[in-house]
């Protein structure tokens, strides 16, 4: 039963080679979808190249639904699997900047990571920039300090706070991003820009 | 690669992290580990003396030895693999031919501080945040995956000139 490290007790340095394990997985799938080119990035938010979308939600959507049938059939405990603890103003501010980041950079930091890779210099700087982005960050905590910790509701999982089951919930997802890739392929062939596409 | 395709490798290995370890993946968090590591090197009186880095180094921890740090390592040897295997390993700068290089990579660094500040506020990015989270229908999740999004279409417009 997982999560096998946690349950078996397994050492640190297994735990740390399976971070590097995953890690190389992540990379690989993240430059196959395309995600090294910051042109193909971008296409999400003007129409010609919608990726983002479809490879995004069918991978949270297969993640979801995967780690239910495992909890389902008693191989794996999902209280023990982490689950992001909800800081109201953080997570909306934060998303809020990380939008006008992405637009600008053309990256997120996982996409920028997978483009440095195969040696885009426009990503290595973007790099530079989230690794100085980090240090602002920590260097200017304590006058953030409290709109970081502000309205703090705990591991709150959505389910709950809408009050349905976690089954109903994922069939609404589901249903939600089928109608998200029928509009993303509309989408693709209303704004298309083969200039565009056709190098990417 | 198909689209559908990747996002069910993605989906994948996100499912076998936590069935592995228990938990998601994640980006800005490994980049936040190796900038409190160079500022303990560089300064660790700083980093002993700061409510922000102090918590990395009690009990004489190491940033660098840490799941998130390992993983974006990881990362970039996956990405260098499959570039090597689908024929895109290139030095270039990618951008609109309509722009010049240096204002490509001039809101590249930009858009790298902005992204990775606010994915520390957040407590994670795309990765950390929105996509792990969401696969564990963390409440969190689904908020920053909107406020995200929401923003970047937002910004958009301002933007245009650069990408199309």
């Amino acid at each position: 039963m997982g999560p096998i490290v946690t349950l078996a007790g397994l050492p640190e340095w297994i735990d740390l080679l399976i971070a590097l394990a995953i890690g190389i997985g992540f990379g690989f799938a993240l430059e196959q979808a395309g995600f090294s080119s910051s042109r193909k990035l971008a296409g999400m938010f003007y129409g010609y190249d919608t990726t983002v979308i479809k490879v995004f939600f069918t991978a949270a959507i297969v993640a979801l639904v995967g780690s239910q049938f495992l909890s389902y059939f008693g191989l794996l405990d999902l209280n023990l699997v982490f689950v992001n603890e909800f800081y109201v103003s953080a997570a909306i501010i934060g998303g809020i900047i990380m939008g006008a980041g992405f637009i600008m950079g053309g990256f997120c930091p996982g996409t920028g990571l997978s483009a440095l890779s195969i040696g885009k210099i426009d990503a290595m700087v973007y790099a530079a920039g989230g690794l100085t982005g980090a240090f602002l960050f920590a260097e200017t905590y304590p006058y953030i300090q409290n709109l970081a910790n502000g309205h703090y509701k705990g591991p709150v999982r959505i389910d709950e706070a809408l009050g349905i089951s976690p089954g109903f919930f994922t069939f609404l997802l589901i249903a939600a991003a089928a109608l998200m890739f029928w509009i993303a392929e509309i989408a693709e062939k209303k704004f298309a820009r083969p200039d565009i596409t056709d190098k990417i | 690669m198909n689209p559908y395709l990747a996002g069910t490798m993605l989906g994948l290995v996100l499912l076998l992290a936590m069935y592995l370890s228990g938990r998601g993946l994640g980006a800005s968090g490994g980049l936040k580990y190796c900038v409190v590591s160079i500022v303990g090197a560089v300064d660790r009186q700083h980093a002993d003396n700061s409510v922000y880095y102090s918590k990395y180094f009690e009990n004489d921890s190491k940033p660098l030895k840490n799941w998130l740090t390992l993983e974006i390592l990881g990362v970039l040897i996956g990405g260098f693999i499959s570039g090597a295997i689908s024929g895109r390993l290139k030095l270039v700068v990618e951008k609109s031919p309509k722009i010049s290089a240096g204002r490509r990579l001039a809101f590249a660094f930009l858009g790298g501080v902005l992204f990775v500040y606010g994915a520390q506020l957040a407590r994670g990015c795309t990765s950390g945040a929105a996509l792990s989270g969401m696969a564990v229908l963390s409440l969190a999740g689904f908020v920053t995956m909107m406020a995200i999004f929401g923003s970047a279409y937002l910004f958009a417009w301002f933007f245009r000139k650069n990408w199309i």
